[in-house]
């Protein structure tokens, strides 16, 4: 039986936790879903803006200097959301829950955001289909990422700097579910990854598993079976789950998500939510999350801004407990080589998240059987990063 | 001495019977300290109060407004345990703490503590029961199970925005009382209460089998007036939590200072 059930649970993960004001809106958001999903318009639609706007399909890249500097025993291919419009796969979702909001009759657009990447993608497509945007982003994230602060505005959207809690990720969710509880019926709430009440999960992860879909008919050309294993990083897990959803009957086909380790998995400072978290209820669903003995959520932190979240989607959480797929986690430093190793064999650089996926191929690379195919979801470019990394290399080299 | 459900339940019809609405004031348990919670709890309960609902501090309380996430932010650093909140109402009943009390937060402090625990704990202490507003019918069944054989009252939520017929089921797996959200949006909003807001209730009284109380943003013994003939009982946050905000260098003025509030409150209940 497919998942979610009708509750919108996983398992025991995921479901409705939200305040009764907000159900309505959500029975309504789940059926006009379900009636969009099959409807031909819609579809062609989505497609459209697909091809035409966000650069799909994105190529399946063979990535031959990669291969070789690892060993050469193996063949890894980059699936390459970071050449879409905005520059990582936070898109595919927008696009198609901005047309459904539209389609809804919804003219108001919130969405939260933290390292801004999100948001970007709201306004983009809030732009293109002509709505008002509003992005709730925690204060210190609009100091961080001062620049998407910027190209969010220029998009035409409104970002409200949050001040509540950690003033990061969770509290600007926090406070975009207080916008929708209070604007619920003219507002649509553009949630950002595989995260938050059903249907968000099942939704989001629908948008996403463009992503999946294509790889899989690339690979299938490209080498005429399925791969071995694919990687992707885990921040809400949309990029993973939208990669991971079409193989998920495929047995042999091992999957791995790789979390932030930040600065250590024995500090309090990573974001390694399925690693070392433990279940409990945030942001509408049951999931695992970081918190401490009480059940308060605590902080998280990466070097990437977009893993930098305490919860994650409840389909991982469900996938974790079934073993159908993996949980690793790599550290700062680690996402730092990977990010470098990317650029100088491939001249590609990743998005500070990816770079997690690819550090993590790097360290069990030696392990893989010759002739293994792996593939790697290159979630997002680099750009956004490379003043971050500049000044994170400055520091290491005078400590 | 009855406790739990019924006795949240009969508080309130009793205040009824006396040609009143039950007054339900809240405060935030540890703001600004434990000890402070300990003195208030006596005030609301001299001034007044029918039941007192006491809020459990979560470190994302999205169904908050800025007063009372303030509130949650000075308790949460004294870091408050559920257990520490029992042991403070066990031993208000030994003393002879008569009026009930509910405890209001969101589900994951009391999901990691173990719901099963958490209602055993909460009988033999004598906490009469909770409200966990971000858990709606669909995903309250455990809870209402457990709830039920502890005999505790089993809050639900119903609002503005929840159809008649939704309304009626929620109201049916509801004990103590099933409380009306007033507007749609968060606790403490400034804005005006809707104009149907009493013939909702009206209706909401109409199909529910346990009393209506009416709450977010009533803040003035005015509201509380217009209100009272319409409402079983009236829920005041906010209001309260902003005045121990603003008066929080004054610890040993606190319980005076809230308790003459809510006594004008209390006589505003009367129809
Ligand atoms: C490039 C990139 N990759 C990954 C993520 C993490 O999100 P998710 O786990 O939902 O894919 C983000 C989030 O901002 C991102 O910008």
């Amino acid at each position: 039986m497919p998942l979610p059930d009708k509750f919108g649970h996983f398992g025991p993960f995921g479901g409705r936790y939200v305040p009764e004001t907000l159900m309505p809106a959500l029975f309504e958001l789940e059926e006009a879903y379900r009636h969009y999903k099959r409807d031909k318009v819609f579809k062609k639609e989505l497609d459209f803006y697909f091809k035409t706007y966000v650069g799909r399909p994105t190529p399946l890249y063979p990535a031959r200097q990669l291969s070789k500097k690892l060993g050469g025993h193996l063949k890894i291919y980059l699936k390459r959301e970071d050449l879409t419009h905005t520059g990582a796969h936070k898109i595919n979702n927008t696009i198609g829950q901005v047309l459904l909001a539209q389609k809804m009759g919804k003219k108001r657009i919130i969405a939260e955001t933290g390292a801004g990447q999100h948001g970007v993608a709201t306004a983009t497509a809030a732009a293109l289909l002509g709505l008002e945007c509003i992005v709730y982003m925690g204060a210190k994230d609009t100091v961080r990422q001062e620049m998407n602060v910027f190209r969010m505005e220029l998009l035409g959207a409104k970002v409200v700097p949050v001040y509540s809690g950690t003033q990061t990720l969770k509290d600007a969710i926090n406070e975009a579910i207080r916008d929708w509880v209070t604007n619920v019926e003219t507002t649509y709430y553009v949630i950002g990854s595989v995260v938050g009440p059903h249907p968000y999960p099942m939704m989001v992860r629908d948008f996403q598993s463009v992503i999946g879909k294509e790889t899989r008919k690339q690979i299938l050309t490209a080498e005429g079976r399925l791969p071995d294993v694919l990687i992707a990083c885990v921040g809400g897990g949309s990029n993973a789950m939208g990669f991971f959803y079409p193989f998920v009957e495929d047995q042999m086909v091992k999957m791995i998500g790789v979390e932030a380790a930040g600065a250590g998995l024995d500090t309090d400072e990573h974001s390694a939510t399925l690693t070392v978290g433990e279940p409990g209820v945030l942001h509408g669903m049951m999931t695992y999350l970081l918190q401490d003995k009480v059940g308060q959520i605590k902080g998280a932190h990466s070097v990437a801004p977009g893993l930098d979240y305490p919860g994650v989607g409840p389909e991982h959480a469900f996938f974790k407990e079934t073993g159908r797929a993996e949980y690793v986690a790599v550290d700062d430093k680690e996402a730092l080589s990977g990010f470098k190793l990317l650029s100088e064999t491939e001249g590609i650089i990743p998005a500070l998240e990816s770079a997690h996926a690819v550090a993590y191929l790097a360290n069990i690379a030696e392990k893989l059987p010759k002739g293994t195919i792996v593939v790697v979801n290159l979630s997002g470019r680099g750009d956004k990063d490379v003043a971050a990394v500049r000044e994170y290399l400055r520091r290491k080299s005078d400590d | 001495m009855t406790r739990g459900a019924q006795a949240v339940e009969k508080a309130i019809r009793e205040a009824n019977k006396r040609g009143e609405a039950a007054l339900i004031p809240f405060i935030e348990g540890g703001d600004p300290d434990f000890a402070a919670t300990e003195d208030l709890l006596w005030a609301l309960a001299e001034a007044g109060a029918d039941v007192i609902e006491l809020g459990f501090p979560f470190s994302d309380p999205l169904a908050d407004g800025p007063i009372i996430q303030e509130a949650a932010q000075r308790a949460l650093r004294h870091q408050p345990t559920i257990d520490q909140f029992l042991d403070l109402i066990a031993r208000l009943r030994q003393e002879g703490f008569k009026v009930p009390v509910v405890i209001m937060g969101y589900l994951n402090p009391f999901f990691r503590y173990g719901l099963e625990a958490f209602a055993q704990n909460s009988h033999q202490s004598g906490l009469d029961g909770a409200i966990i507003p971000d858990l709606p019918l669909e995903e309250a069944k455990p809870w209402l199970k457990i709830a039920r054989k502890h005999r505790l009252a089993s809050i639900l939520l119903a609002a503005p925005t929840t159809p008649s017929e939704r309304l009626e089921r929620i109201a049916r797996s509801s004990t103590g009382f099933l409380y009306y959200v007033s507007i749609t949006g968060i606790t403490g909003t400034k804005e005006a209460l809707p104009e149907e807001l009493a013939l909702k209730l009206d209706l909401a009284r109409e199909v529910s089998p346990v009393p209506v109380a009416v709450g977010f943003g009533i803040s003035k013994p005015e509201q509380v007036k217009a209100l009272s003939p319409h409402a079983d009982a009236i829920v005041v946050g906010s209001a309260i939590v902003k005045l121990i905000a603003e008066h929080e260098g004054e610890k040993s003025k606190l319980p005076e200072i809230v308790g003459r509030f809510v006594k004008e409150l209390k006589e505003a209940t009367r129809r």
